[in-house]
């Protein structure tokens, strides 16, 4: 996706440079939403100001749009079909290995620090404790206080490098 | 209102879906299944229909999740909530864009939340294999048998062809997998 945004923006209508591509790139990391939203917003509005960042946010998301409402007209009557329902059943398993892979890589490039590792673990536990024990912590107050945890050590390590 | 609910939950989704398009499927799992607005299988569905088809994977789920709840303006409600927060905050940080990201308090911040998203996508992912291997309050033999296959076919892949395994194919392999394994069985 990053290298088809690239190629658009940067070197084809040189709408913003390879600098302030790479710039964004870590941004869009940085910042909730995917990665296509984030740079079709910024180069709209460099380009167009308001006008343009919605614009081009909304020509990001439009192609998308229409296929997955096309789909969504019909999947359920698609499933009825033995053989459709028979794959769908197959495809739910590979679901859940590539999201496993997802959580895999998001644990790869985590700092190994304790912080970090014991916010995950926290989470971790968190997340199958609401689902198998109906324990009600909602994903938001274990997303803030993670990042409440880590603003408060760098406050009380006041100028200690990172935490 | 049930616009009002698919706005606020897409919203939510938009606003804390930090680390990439899979990291924000256990938001999502989460309000959709809170609200009850589609089934677990229904929602692994979905997810492979996003991966297969072009677009984000979390504007995908929400235009479906909305069409499905609330028909054309459902869809229109909720895609429009879950891109909302990263619209408006590429907006605000715009002039500030490289500030913002060498901010040791920003840092400091983005790494709590990417621990606890990897911490989230790692419980959903788990509960989503377990489910998968259970059907009927009893082990699916064959889901199992097929997990492993497709874990090492997925994980075997590239040391041994030199290159990886989309998850397309990943998901077409499943498909066939599927339908011939419940086919016949």
């Amino acid at each position: 996706m990053i290298s088809l945004v690239e190629d658009v923006c940067v070197e084809r209508r040189h709408w913003i440079t390879q600098e302030e591509m790479d710039d964004l790139v870590v941004v869009a990391e940085s910042t909730p939403g995917p990665i296509a939203i984030n740079c079709a917003t910024f180069v709209g509005s460099r380009l167009g100001g308001l006008l343009g960042a919605l614009i081009a946010t909304f020509g990001m998301v439009l192609p998308s749009f229409l296929v997955i409402f096309a789909v969504s007209r019909f999947l359920d009557r698609f499933l009825e079909i033995q053989i459709i329902a028979n794959a769908f059943r197959g495809i739910k398993l590979a679901v859940g290995i590539l999201i496993l892979d997802a959580g895999r890589k998001l644990f790869l490039r985590l700092p190994k620090k304790p912080l970090p590792l014991m916010i995950l673990f926290v989470s971790l536990a968190g997340t199958l404790a609401m689902h198998y024990f109906a324990l009600r912590i909602s994903s938001v107050v274990l997303l803030l206080a993670a990042a409440g945890t880590c603003l408060l050590v760098r406050t009380i390590r006041k100028g200690g490098g990172r935490p | 209102m049930i616009l009002l609910e698919l706005f606020l939950g897409f919203l939510q989704v938009g606003c804390f879906s930090f680390g990439g398009g899979y990291a924000a499927i256990a938001l999502i799992r989460e309000v959709v299944l809170s609200y009850g607005w589609l089934s677990e299988d229904m929602l692994s569905y979905i997810i492979a229909v996003s991966e297969s088809t072009p677009g984000p994977v979390m504007v995908n789920l929400a235009t479906y999740v909305g069409g499905s709840q609330a028909g054309v303006l459902g869809a229109v409600v909720a895609t429009l909530a879950v891109v909302l927060p990263s619209f408006c905050i590429i907006l605000a940080l715009m002039a500030v864009l490289r500030r913002f990201v060498s901010n040791p308090w920003v840092k400091a911040a983005m790494i709590g939340l990417k621990a606890c998203v990897t911490g989230m996508i790692l419980a959903t992912a788990l509960e989503m294999v377990l489910a998968n291997a259970v059907t009927n309050g009893s082990a699916d033999m064959i889901a199992i048998a097929l997990t492993l296959a497709l874990t090492g076919l997925y994980y075997g892949f590239r040391p041994l062809f030199k290159r990886k395994l989309s998850p397309i194919a990943l998901i077409a392999v499943s498909a066939v997998l599927g339908a011939a394994a419940y086919g016949i069985c």
